[in-house]
């Protein structure tokens, strides 16, 4: 099978993640009505907020991977789990990257204590920066994506559990937009939310697939040098 | 009850080894100690009384992660832990035991270090001593399955507070809170639950760690 047929899938989800993430930008800039309190700068939330939820679903996905993994023992499981990983600490970092810039715009500092999803996704990115340190320390082999599967699952129990301890060390700065009664915003604002959201899901899904196709020739490549070695 | 005496004879052997060896619960003892010392000299006077109480609770963090980082290195190194898998007590019972044990030094550090820090800071509050106390089950219970993880890798003591301090910061919040708010109840509350939630999940999945 050629690279092309293989990785036909991946490359429809690329051209679909392209064509969906121009038209939200082109929402989001041109026709998303301006927001009364916060003006033009409250735009970037059209992209940061569709980038941090992206990060949860990919370390979501990892976590049910890891499961998977564990459960039955199928060995793909363990890289599939890794490479979300790798997505959600890509999504993570541009979260806390386009979080920072929109305190900047709001309230003039870089970074707020007060801020808790911003919080959250600091002390994820340094535990699932961890996950990449235990993952190059462990030799090759099953025991190595047990041991990081488990640790992905901690990670997903980790997020609601750092999340109450965010809230508990107090502070309401970050604007708060979905409530129990729905989201507050106008029907144009959350459809376009909703397409910059879909935007990012797929150009996450596009990468996780390009990555993966990546990460399995790798292995592919690296089992042919070891059997003609042998050979 | 063949689980709980597989756990006592598990815990006992640590114990019977530290007692004999006296590697760990005297080195946690200076440290804490040396620790509290340092962090007087850290407060300038007339600084805040509450920040204290933080420096308590990053000198028992520090002082537990020291005992943790090593606790499954003899395992490792001198190969227990393929005994201890292959014969015929449930692995999560590996856990358990560990879990005591390590217990019992972190709490015998600190029957030392909250009367040091009664005598070199403030007197310390109920809700201290039982935040201490259900933090302790918590730092066990999670660090003892991270150490058996970090012990399976080539960087074990490098790798452990890497692994170790974003699953404690939730510990540091419950316990500060408990000490410093009017409502220590509800950061008890939230550090029983971070003990129930992680004790269960690694109670679980221990037995995936230590597989060959």
């Amino acid at each position: 099978m050629s690279t092309w047929s293989r990785n036909r899938g991946g490359i429809a989800v690329a051209v679909a993640a392209a064509t969906v993430l121009v038209a939200g930008a082109a929402l989001a800039l041109l026709w998303a009505p301006e927001d009364a309190d916060q003006g033009p700068s409250q735009r970037i939330f059209y992209l940061h907020v569709p980038i941090a939820l992206t990060a949860y679903a990919c370390f979501g996905w990892a976590a049910w991977k890891a499961l998977r993994l564990l459960w039955t023992g199928e060995q793909r499981h363990d890289l599939e789990s890794y490479t979300a990983v790798h997505m959600g600490t890509i999504f993570g970092s541009l979260t806390l990257v386009t979080g920072s810039i929109w305190a900047k715009t709001s309230w003039g500092v870089w970074w707020s204590w007060g801020e808790q999803q911003l919080v959250l996704f600091l002390v994820l990115f340094l535990f699932y920066a961890a996950y990449f340190m235990l993952r190059f320390s462990l030799a090759d082999g099953p025991a190595r994506g047990r041991i990081s599967a488990v640790y992905a699952l901690f990670g997903v129990v980790l997020i609601p559990i750092s999340f109450l301890a965010i809230r508990l060390a107090e502070n309401f700065i970050h604007p708060v937009v979905f409530t129990r009664d729905g989201p507050q915003m106008s029907g144009d604002m959350f459809f376009t939310f909703c397409v910059c959201l879909a935007g990012t899901l797929l150009l996450a899904g596009a990468l996780y697939l390009n990555e993966l196709t990546g990460k399995r020739l790798d292995v592919r490549l690296r089992e042919l040098r070891e059997a003609l070695e042998l050979g | 009850m063949t689980y709980a005496r597989d756990v006592v004879a598990l815990a006992r052997k640590d114990l019977l080894l530290e007692l004999r060896a006296r590697e760990t619960l005297p080195a946690m003892v200076l440290f804490v100690l040396a620790t509290l010392v340092a962090f007087r000299f850290a407060l300038p006077a007339g600084g805040s009384e509450r920040a204290s109480i933080g420096l308590l609770w990053v000198a028992i963090l520090f002082t537990a992660l020291l005992g943790l980082t090593r606790a499954f290195v003899p395992e490792r190194e001198q190969r227990v832990l393929d005994g201890l898998v292959l014969s015929p007590v449930d692995r999560s019972a590996i856990w358990v035991g560990k879990v005591t044990a390590t217990l019992a030094f972190l709490v015998a550090a600190e029957l030392v270090a909250l009367p040091a820090y009664a005598l070199f800071f403030e007197r310390l509050s109920w809700e201290t001593v039982a935040a201490v106390a259900l933090a302790d089950v918590g730092i066990c219970t999670v660090g003892a399955l991270l150490a058996a993880m970090a012990a399976a890798g080539r960087a074990r003591e490098l790798l452990f507070p890497l692994l170790f301090l974003p699953l404690a910061l939730p510990i540091l919040v419950g316990g500060v809170g408990a000490a410093v708010t009017d409502t220590p109840a509800r950061y008890l509350g939230f550090l029983g639950l971070y003990d129930a939630v992680f004790a269960i999940l690694a109670w679980a999945s221990f037995e995936y760690v230590v597989t060959e």
